[in-house]
């Protein structure tokens, strides 16, 4: 780990501005493992001598915006122009250590404490205008990167001019206060992306654009399924191809080439035999797989008495729900390219964790972390998938077999097989209503998808949520295949079930969705989201199904509050549903870039009719059937419905995430909206055509 | 500009464009037209660098999305892909960019049904698809207003 000293040599001279950000209330939550983080600080800022703002941050920019929010908060508090703002993200050398980005944290958990150093570095800067104008503290204030005299705005002097030739740093202690809301000025205003300009003319670098001279492409021999033995490998054919170079180490057999596509031709003349499993789960069997083989469960929340509710419900239903296994699909497929110069390497990565990354490719290399530098490109979408790197150490070790630079891309099939899916998921619920027509039970048991958002919003007197095994289980004996977290990690599903089932309780009581779910909801926050929804929706409700395709969802995610409504249309020969429009209403308490939340919000949305309808991996006995787009689909153009969302703005709450909560809510929505319109529950993502053919046919 | 170059017929124009000529603005996504991230036009019309050989281009203009602004002064769609912030992660949207202004040369005045029609085969994942319909549009109006 780089010490604090070591720092401060690379920062230069300015202001700087050292400061923690505390995941201690994220970390209570999850299973990542924590070695090495540090407790002095882990991020910093510089206000350098030409008076420009540099941020710092492990944080990385995959799409989710932080590239362009981080900035203009920062531009904010400190009262400069947010053009002046440089943000270095994700290397290693230059950034603090950071665990990565995910779980809608970014502006959530970072924003705070940058805020809070941005206060701390202007009152540095008050202070030294106060000493070089000769003007009283009350007097000054600050614009645009320089101190001014309030009353006499003429009389000023800039930052640059301030911090000449100085060296100052300070540790944030939490004592200067920071701006009231109320006076933001940038910070929760419209804002176009400040990388927008370098992604619409080819310019931004990602992973694979890296080139360096002499550096040659690798493509690996691959197995026809997890679970494989390699049981001989003629390499001839390759060894055949000009240039070509093929390097057998161990298990790694690798082609590689100056030209990727020759190395990738190269490849396909490999003749290896493999022994592939015998025995194993597939997509057709795995539930009975997984009810058979379940961990033990914990309980994520209980109340009241699930017998006295049992006692008082004159209604029971009892449901289980079930969603298979879905890719990531980043359009950018994995890549790394690595570059080993006596002792020090460096390593471009497509990573949503440039420091764990650091840590693998010095695992690798048997080397202290300190000679490796990991520097992360823009990235071409994560969703979860880019925090699992497995062509990292298959890159470090060809380059230091080759002593060649080597760049290591995925194609699109071997980014199906070697993703981290979102697991494969059941839920069992029973549940009840009383007769004053509220839940008077709510029994919900998770299996093998994660807890989050499983602790139910509404008022349910005696409940108990239990969770067994998740994302981050890869244990023999349960999930087939590897899993990791996927954008709302275990989020989606539990929408899905919850809401799914509130829909079958609301039918129980006779009465319509909406009415229903008000009637068992007391938090406030989320009554006006809600009722929010419910106005922009603009939709009379009746008891479903009422044949006219309306759905309503709840949700609550990462501290956001959502609501969601869609009307859609069934084709019922064919199993087709179009979605016609879909409302969305979020509290994410305080909102920073009004214009890059709801981008966030329609991206969710429209990314989320991918696990609602077909997104499906297909497997058996470890070989993964989807190879490309044609036997993945993702959503297209033609499925969009008109998107209206609609952010409520709840600025004492602070900033709550942004990046996952509307996903939630999709499968859930548009299961609600089926139902309403032909009557069919549906128990099962995706909602294929043929599922949805198969449940109408079935009445 | 015009450039020559020595290379083997029988390679996919994507990774010419990517390695001999440092042209990586144009993607691989999926290597088998099933995503659009490698959309360049060849004469003016769209097609999939990914699964095009270098024999279909033999004295053809190709343009990239490097060769759309003049420059500093972006070309209308890029322009209107910035500001109506079409795009996230930014990987699909050189691609989507260059199935764009194929589209306005075919249509210039498109409905969004014909948008979406138009970009049908460009996936993006991050779901910038209601963005992306509306720089369209804009983009459309000023090529129009540039034109009268």
């Amino acid at each position: 780990m780089t010490t604090r000293r070591e720092f401060l040599k690379i920062a230069g001279k300015g202001i700087i501005i050292l400061y923690t950000v505390d995941f201690s209330e994220l970390m209570a939550q999850r299973t990542f493992q924590m070695r090495g983080y540090p407790t002095d600080f882990n991020s910093y800022l510089r206000v350098g001598e030409d008076g420009r703002v540099t941020l710092f941050t492990g944080k990385i920019e995959m799409g989710q915006g932080v590239f362009t929010s981080l900035p203009q908060m920062l531009a904010e508090e400190l009262d400069v122009p947010i053009t002046s703002i440089d943000p270095v993200l994700g290397d290693t050398d230059l950034c603090p250590w950071d665990m990565g980005t995910f779980g809608s944290m970014s502006t959530r958990f970072f924003g705070p404490p940058m805020r809070q150093a941005a206060a701390e570095a202007r009152a540095v800067l008050l202070d030294l205008g106060s000493e070089r104008l000769g003007v009283p503290l009350e007097a000054l204030g600050t614009r645009d990167g320089s101190v001014h005299v309030v009353d006499e705005p003429s009389t000023a002097v800039t930052y640059a001019d301030l911090v000449q030739g100085r060296r100052i740093e300070r540790t944030v202690d939490g004592d200067v206060a920071i701006k009231p809301w109320a006076e933001h000025r940038v910070s929760g205003k419209p804002m176009y992306r400040l990388d927008a300009v370098q992604k619409v003319t080819g310019r931004a670098e990602y992973t694979a654009d890296v080139r360096l001279p002499g550096m040659l492409y690798a493509k690996v021999l691959r197995p026809p399924a997890h679970g494989s033995r390699l049981v001989s490998v003629d390499v001839s054919g390759a060894e055949s191809v000009e240039g070509a170079l093929v390097v057998r180490d161990g298990d790694l057999v690798a082609v590689l080439h100056e030209l990727p596509d020759v190395a990738e031709e190269a490849r396909t003349l490999i003749r290896a035999e493999w022994e592939t499993p015998a025995t194993g789960p597939g997509s057709d069997n795995i539930f009975e797989h997984l009810r058979a083989n379940v961990p033990e469960a914990r309980v994520v929340t209980e109340g009241g008495s699930l017998d006295a509710g049992r006692a008082e419900a004159v209604t029971s239903v009892d449901a289980t729900y079930h969603a298979h296994y879905v890719a990531h699909a980043p359009m950018e497929p994995h890549a790394a390219v690595v570059h080993i110069e006596g002792d020090h390497t460096t390593v471009w990565a497509s990573t949503q964790t440039p420091f764990p990354v650091r840590r693998m490719v010095a695992q690798t290399l048997d080397c202290p972390e300190e000679n490796v530098r990991v520097i992360t490109p823009f990235v071409g979408g994560g969703f979860g998938g880019k925090a699992s790197n497995p062509q990292i150490p298959e890159a470090v070790r060809l380059a230091g077999i080759t002593g060649r630079p080597v760049s290591l891309s995925w194609t699109r099939q071997e980014e199906f097989f070697y993703d981290g899916f979102r697991p494969a998921t059941i839920v069992d619920v029973s549940a009840g209503v009383g007769s004053d027509k509220r839940v008077a039970f709510w029994d919900y048991a998770n299996m093998h998808g994660g807890n989050r958002s499983s602790d139910p919003v509404y008022h349910f007197p005696n409940h108990r949520v239990t969770s067994a095994g998740g994302w981050g289980g890869r244990g023999p004996g349960f999930h087939p295949l590897a899993v990791g977290a996927w954008r709302g990690p275990g989020a989606n599903v539990n929408h899905f079930a919850m809401e799914s089932h509130m829909d079958l309780l609301a039918q129980a009581a006779g009465m319509n969705p909406l009415e229903f779910r008000l009637a068992n909801l007391t938090d406030e926050r989320m009554r006006r989201v809600l009722e929010r929804a419910a106005e922009m929706f603009g939709r009379d409700w009746a008891p479903a199904p009422s044949g006219r395709g309306y759905g309503l969802a709840l949700g609550t995610d990462a501290g956001t509050f959502v609501a969601t409504m869609a009307e859609v249309t069934v084709d019922e020969a064919r199993g087709r549903v179009q979605v016609e429009r879909i409302v969305c209403v979020q509290d994410m308490g305080e909102i920073v870039n009004p214009e890059g939340a709801k981008i966030q919000m329609e991206g969710c949305l429209t990314m989320g009719l991918g696990y609602t309808f077909t997104e499906e991996i297909r497997f058996d006995k470890g070989a993964i059937a989807n190879e490309n787009f044609d036997s993945y689909q993702l959503p297209e153009f033609s499925w969009l419905p008109e998107i209206e969302v609609d952010i409520i703005d709840n600025p004492e709450l602070g900033p709550q995430g942004g990046g996952e909560p509307a996903i939630t809510t999709v499968g859930a929505v548009i299961a609600n909206a089926i139902h309403d319109a032909a009557g069919v529950r549906m128990y099962e993502l995706p909602m294929t055509p043929g599922r949805v053919r198969r449940a109408i046919e079935a009445g | 500009e015009s450039t020559e170059i020595d290379v083997d017929p029988s390679r996919k124009l994507l990774w010419v464009l990517r390695t001999e000529l440092g042209l990586t603005g144009t993607k691989y996504g999926c290597g088998e037209r099933e995503c659009g991230a490698c959309t360049v036009l060849v004469d003016g019309r769209r097609i999939f660098s990914c699964d095009t050989r270098m024999s279909a281009v033999i004295d053809r203009e190709v343009t990239t999305v490097e060769g759309l602004a003049t420059g500093d002064v972006l070309h209308p769609v890029q322009k209107a892909f910035a500001e109506h912030d079409a795009l996230q992660c930014g990987f699909c949207t050189p691609g989507l960019i260059m199935g764009a202004v194929s589209l306005l040369e075919r249509n210039p005045e498109p409905s969004v049904d014909e948008i979406k029609e138009g970009l049908q085969r460009h996936l993006c994942r991050c779901g910038t698809h209601v963005r992306v319909i509306q720089a369209v549009q804009a983009a459309a109006q000023e090529i129009q207003e540039g034109v009268r």
